[in-house]
């Protein structure tokens, strides 16, 4: 018989190469990343601490400023978007359609694909001379106008767009399976009350999904801070930069303006971000237990 | 279930009728079929545009049927599109990307399902501590992470190689893929450890022996989510795969952004429709395993 210690040095030693790999290239990058937010860094790292400089500096970034509030418009139309589509979409399905299956399949498939290919895909279809909006013209209404892509002001709704496109599968996939799982006896209590269908699912049926819905929104709520590759594909940021995202504000400064203390002040503004969409997550998963 | 769904509207609305043709009905199976051409139709048109020649291309519409399908730009696509002044086609980038795949897939399977099987099965004093510091890792956004791994990797010499990319995508995958496998080996009771270790089987004679083979289901979960989540990269792919080892992604995002010469929308199409392909297959092959691949981490982490 091996003793207790023994036993469990196999399952440290086997777990040692993950401890190390995460305490340096997850915590030790972060540390680093957060200890040269506050120096004066520039093109190459440089460790003199200098405050709240680089922030200072950040915040007077009219670049930043869009990105950073751009992140709010795509979160917010996104996450409602995507919530409502993909809530709609299972409840439908829910509903004894026929071809359940199928109808499955299509709402799911663009969650398999690159964001790439679904920035490519819609910068296709919107472009104003080649997609939707020539098409449209050329079918007799010759002022039709739906140029978004190239507008200043409205690129970031392709953003909202394609990424609706992409995500509310996920959430009719989640939600489905939440509707499936609830009791029948609940449905037969509505019933004996004469309860409408639509009312059922709005009062009684969807607040029972309140945790699965809560998952949703962290789920899309990381999507929306974490996505670069669709702002990349669908406009590179632009017109200028009015679609741009702090994803890919700290990627072109890091490696293109080569400017790493405002890449790295923007990387902690997006940990905060990432922490702030959290905090209230973790704070309902603790109170329920 | 669903049956008493259709009760509730039948009782709560009684009509004479023989068949369930409602209004109501009507109307969710337009929103039904609405939805799903709105799904369809970036993807139709891309597949469209990449079955026609140029010429039809500029006199016609996205909507046309291609008078002549053809695959002709597909083999354009896969053996002479361009990167800049690069003419090799993205069969490049699709070998760049099954190199790294294939062993950042199998590493990152086999540790995890290890590691997860060590925290479940063999706890100690802080694996729990471990196992709250990986879930939290999962969440910190890569551009935190990003340049200074940049300098660690190009401090050991792994910058910029294949090596180098595959390591990070062992490392970045680890947390999810861990946590997947630690919540699947926490529903095997223990006590068939403690039989087989009275046997004296020791930790990784159990694990070969025993857990492996129960693991089918959750192997075919985490094979998805990794064969999906790595073919589909592009940021790591972009900042630590080099010149030589572009992914297919980055490839293809060059492809269509290099201006040199007239535009070729039917090859650039045929190129992004080869890049979706592959996850594409694996999606419509493994059915309901998918859902539970892509949500498995995040939902029960």
């Amino acid at each position: 018989m091996v003793g207790a210690l023994g036993r469990n040095l196999t399952s440290k030693a086997v777990l040692t190469p993950t401890i190390i790999a995460m305490t340096v290239c997850f915590y030790g990058c972060m540390a680093w990343t957060i200890y040269v937010s506050f120096t004066r860094s520039g093109m190459l790292p440089n460790y003199d601490l200098v405050g709240l400089a680089q922030y200072d500096r950040l915040w007077g970034d009219n670049r930043w400023h869009v990105s950073f509030a751009n992140m709010f418009i795509f979160g917010v139309l996104f996450i409602t978007g995507a919530l409502a589509l993909g809530t709609l979409l299972a409840v439908l399905i829910d509903t004894k359609v026929r071809m359940e299956g199928a109808f499955r399949t299509i709402f799911l498939y663009p969650l398999s694909m690159s964001f790439i290919v679904t920035g490519l895909a819609w910068r296709w279809f919107l472009d104003p001379t080649d997609g939707l909006q020539s098409f449209v013209r050329s079918l007799g209404w010759e002022t039709f106008e739906f140029d978004w892509l190239v507008d200043r002001d409205m690129a970031i709704y392709t953003i909202v767009i394609a990424a609706i496109w992409q995500g509310s599968g996920l959430i009719m996939a989640i939600m489905l399976a939440g509707l499936r799982s609830i009791d029948r006896d609940v449905w037969k209590a509505t019933k004996m009350d004469g309860i409408p269908t639509w009312r059922a699912y709005v009062s009684v049926i969807l607040p029972q999904l309140q945790p699965l819905v809560i998952t949703c929104v962290v789920l899309l709520a990381i999507t929306v801070v974490k996505s670069f590759d669709l702002v990349v594909a669908l406009t590179n940021g632009g017109p200028g930069f009015a679609s741009d995202l702090p994803a890919k504000f700290v990627v072109d400064a890091a490696f293109e303006r080569a400017n790493i203390g405002q890449a790295s002040a923007a990387a902690v503004m997006m940990l905060m971000a990432v922490i702030a969409a959290l905090a209230p997550y973790f704070y309902l998963v603790r109170r329920r237990s | 279930m669903t049956v008493a769904v259709d009760q509730v509207a039948v009782t709560s609305a009684p009509k004479p009728r023989g068949f369930q043709i409602t209004p109501g009905r009507i109307g969710l199976y337009a929103f039904l079929i609405i939805s799903a051409l709105f799904f369809l139709i970036p993807l139709l048109i891309v597949f469209n545009t990449s079955l026609k020649p140029m010429d039809e291309i500029r006199a016609g519409d996205i909507f046309d049927l291609p008078i002549d399908p053809s695959f002709a730009a597909w083999a354009e696509a896969w053996t002479s599109a361009c990167t800049g002044r690069n003419c090799e086609g993205i069969r490049v980038g699709f070998w760049n990307s099954v190199k790294i795949l294939v062993p950042s897939v199998i590493f990152s399977i086999l540790i995890a399902a290890i590691n997860g099987y060590a925290l479940a099965q063999w706890r100690f004093k802080g694996s729990e501590l471990i196992l709250g510091a990986l879930m939290l890792g999962a969440f910190i956004p890569y551009q935190v992470i990003l340049y200074p791994m940049v300098r660690i990797l190009s401090t050991v010499g792994l910058y910029g190689s294949l090596p180098g990319i595959i390591v990070v995508h062992i490392i970045f995958g680890l947390p999810v893929l861990t946590l997947i496998f630690r919540n699947f080996y926490s529903g095997i009771p223990i006590e068939l450890i403690k039989a087989a270790r009275i046997d004296g089987a020791g930790f990784f004679r159990i694990f070969f022996s025993i857990m492996l083979p129960m693991s089918t289901n959750i192997l075919i979960v985490a094979l998805i989510l990794q064969v999906t989540g790595i073919w589909n990269d592009y940021l790591l792919g972009l900042i630590f795969a080099g010149r030589e080892n572009l992914p297919m992604t980055v490839q293809l995002n060059n492809i269509v952004g290099s201006v040199t010469g007239e535009r070729t929308f039917n090859v650039d199409m045929a190129a992004t429709m080869l890049t979706a392909l592959p996850p594409l297959i694996v999606y419509f092959l493994s059915g309901r395993y998918f859902v539970r691949g892509i949500t498995a981490g995040a939902v029960k982490g």
